[in-house]
């Protein structure tokens, strides 16, 4: 569906089924150049399972009009507008990698309109390497490669979807990407210095989910966020890196099942 | 991944798709010849029929053992995913069937291999598709055939029998200004000597028959989308960018911004069209994919000091070969195919219809049969067989002279292969003397 947020045309993806304003909410949050896509599979069980979804493409990303938004901080208000264009007092906030910090923020800042947040792939601080960031900016296609090794621990395939040939599908969607956004969306992982005190004012329950093998977001490194936050649980994932939502999408899926439903 | 760029080829070639089997450990890819897959319980089957789960329910559908060959042939090729079917017929006509409905229009290289012109011109064509068929090297001839309900260019990467090499930048150039997509059949170079989306290629087909399973065991085909193509933005492809009743009312190009046309190529074209691979062929391609890059290299390798031979016999007219200078296309095929132009090639020998058929009944290695890409070398005739119902002038478009004669060159001794050769040319002459 397409929403107007802040006189921007925004798609969101409501997992095949229309997006019911009465029904709890799910707003799923992608990651640095990505889309929805990246939720297809879990996207579609919650709409077919008590949730109205709106799995969005961020400004300046996807089918989404507008500029990628320049912090965490920005993203997390626009989270805010976004409900209030959807007619959504409340909602579940799920966000992967750059999604997650967004998640996070949203909810220390509107308390009163986030009810969950469950976190995929995420870590405060967010660090990203001198290295992939100069590659980002200057060189995207080498970033984008650098991201797909760092990503998929199933290098060698073996994924669970048939005929999906997981770094290849990484890989074009990044390609897809805006020119630019890739750095923009990187450096606001990088550049987010207070997301153990948002971690501290966050009041609703948490979920954080570990891919074991994460090379991007290393399990070691949501420690802090585990400790910071009050209400927390975690949950891991075997066999996946980041990229865990398409390397193993119905262990993703039980995790927020188990959260949420 | 491994590597500063992910893994190599010859390492994907073994492994891409396969983790070894976690009941038992089993290191080779185990044959899942079951038809069906037990539920877990009612949720999930609900689930697994409307894409919120990922697994297998039906083999017409997915299998296992087909897809680890999927996932391997879409990684050799860099592309998003893979469809594999019956046969590369069946890859072919999965790619149109997606894309399109009667009252569209293809433009399509005129050198193709007989079954897929066959296809083009007289099937489809029956089914409201039409296909314009022009020269492969005349950039200006595919353009000016570009119709408004054109939908499709398409050729193969070594035209067949004539080995026009397909220009795909310039092609695919050309395709992406008219928002269409380029669908390439790389059936006689594979991923080894060639991988179209590197050069702007939106899908590619095999001929999984030939090369990928390399000994002439099992029939089968396998469709690549490189997930490059912007079916929304071009506006022309309502079975990608338009709800399907079908399938829940599903957009497939809002469910998934680089597989829409795998998962519709799936939900509807494998569901419907049923020309599903077989889990036992499969795993005979699998087996054949294992050694590709070590049997292109000695095919290659083979074929090459073929062609020079009879390139210098005195009864031979002309050997077509991209890796001759004397070929055409010799610029363009060490540009795009610096590995080699494959071991399918064809060559006319002097004296005729007479001399050709002898030649061919002389050979005592060469098995005079309707295949290429075995590890055993092949000949054929091809205005006689692959080619029969294509009328003088096609013929002649295509390259095909009634002398013509095409190898597939295998593994065997290049020496002993010389011999052979050597023998049937000289009761060619006799022939025709």
């Amino acid at each position: 569906m397409e929403l107007i947020v802040r006189d921007t045309k925004i798609y969101a993806y409501t997992g095949g089924k229309t997006f019911d304003p009465q029904k709890p909410a799910l707003v799923f949050l992608h990651g640095a150049a990505n889309d929805h896509t990246v939720w297809g599979l879990q996207s579609r069980y919650f709409a077919n399972h008590g949730y109205s979804v709106l799995a969005v493409d961020l400004p300046g990303h996807g089918r989404s009009g507008g500029e990628p938004l320049a912090s965490i901080g920005a993203l997390a208000d626009w989270v805010a507008d976004l409900l209030n264009a959807a007619g959504v007092e409340k909602a579940v906030l799920a966000g992967h990698s750059m999604g997650s910090l967004a998640a996070l923020e949203a909810a220390a800042r509107h308390p009163s309109r986030i009810v969950k947040i469950a976190l995929l792939g995420s870590a405060v601080p967010m660090a990203v390497s001198d290295q992939l960031l100069a590659a980002a900016k200057d060189k995207p296609e080498k970033a984008y490669r650098m991201i797909n090794q760092w990503s998929n621990a199933l290098g060698l395939g073996g994924n669970t979807v048939p005929g999906a040939w997981q770094p290849g599908a990484s890989l074009a969607l990044m390609r897809r990407a805006k020119p630019g956004s890739l750095f923009i969306d990187l450096s606001n992982c990088n550049d987010y210095q207070t997301g153990l005190e948002a971690a501290a004012q966050v009041q609703c329950p948490a979920l954080l989910v570990i891919a074991k093998r994460d090379l991007m977001t290393p399990p070691r490194a949501a420690g802090d966020l585990a400790k910071a936050l009050k209400d927390v649980r975690k949950a891991e994932i075997d066999g996946a890196g980041h990229a865990m939502m398409a390397e193993q999408p119905d262990r993703v899926l039980d995790a927020l099942r188990a959260f949420l439903l | 991944m491994a590597g500063k760029d992910g893994y190599t080829l010859d390492t994907l070639a073994l492994h891409a798709g396969q983790v070894p089997d976690p009941q038992y450990g089993a290191r080779a890819t185990p044959i899942y010849l079951s038809t069906s897959f037990v539920f877990k319980d009612s949720d999930q089957a609900a689930a697994l029929f409307n894409m919120e789960r990922a697994g297998h329910v039906y083999s017409r559908i997915s299998n296992p053992t087909v897809s680890v060959l999927e996932e391997r042939v879409a990684a050799l090729e860099g592309g998003v995913g893979a469809i594999a079917t019956a046969s590369g017929q069946a890859a072919m006509h999965l790619a149109v069937a997606t894309l399109m409905g009667a009252g569209s229009h293809i433009v399509a290289s005129g050198a193709l291999y007989g079954g897929s012109h066959n296809l083009l011109d007289y099937t489809l064509r029956r089914f409201g598709i039409e296909t314009t068929f022009v020269p492969t090297r005349d950039v200006d001839a595919w353009r000016a055939a570009i119709r408004p309900n054109t939908r499709l260019l398409f050729g193969e990467t070594l035209g067949n029998p004539g080995l026009d090499v397909l220009d795909i930048p310039r092609i695919s150039a050309l395709a992406h200004e008219h928002g269409l997509p380029l669908l390439v059949d790389s059936t006689f170079t594979s991923p080894y000597l060639l991988k179209p989306f590197e050069h702007g290629a939106d899908l590619v087909f095999h001929s999984a028959t030939k090369f990928l399973c390399g000994h002439g065991t099992a029939v089968g085909g396998v469709l690549v989308d490189s997930g490059n193509f912007d079916w929304e933005a071009s506006g022309k492809f309502p079975t990608l960018t338009e709800p399907y009743d079908g399938f829940h009312g599903m957009d497939f190009a809002e469910e998934s911004t680089v597989a829409a046309f795998l998962l519709r190529a799936r939900r509807e074209g494998l569901r419907d069209f049923g020309a599903c691979m077989s889990p036992m062929n499969a795993f005979q391609i699998l087996q054949g994919v294992e050694t590709l890059p070590l049997r292109m290299a000695r095919h290659v390798e083979n074929a090459r000091k073929l062609v020079d031979f009879l390139a210098a016999h005195e009864a031979v007219g002309s050997v077509a070969y991209p890796g001759l200078e004397s070929h055409p296309d010799h610029a363009l095929a060490q540009k795009l195919l610096p590995k080699g132009c494959g071991s399918v090639f064809s060559f006319s020998v002097k004296g005729g219809r007479p001399a050709g058929k002898k030649f061919i009944e002389t050979l005592k290695l060469f098995s005079h049969l309707a295949n290429v890409g075995d590890a055993k070398s092949l000949v054929i005739h091809p205005a006689s067989t692959t080619h029969f119902r294509m009328s003088d002038e096609a013929l002649l478009a295509a390259g095909i002279g009634a002398g013509t004669i095409r190898l597939s060159v295998g593994l065997e001794d290049a020496d002993d292969l010389i011999e052979d050769l050597s023998r049937g040319l000289a009761a060619a002459v006799k022939a025709a003397a």
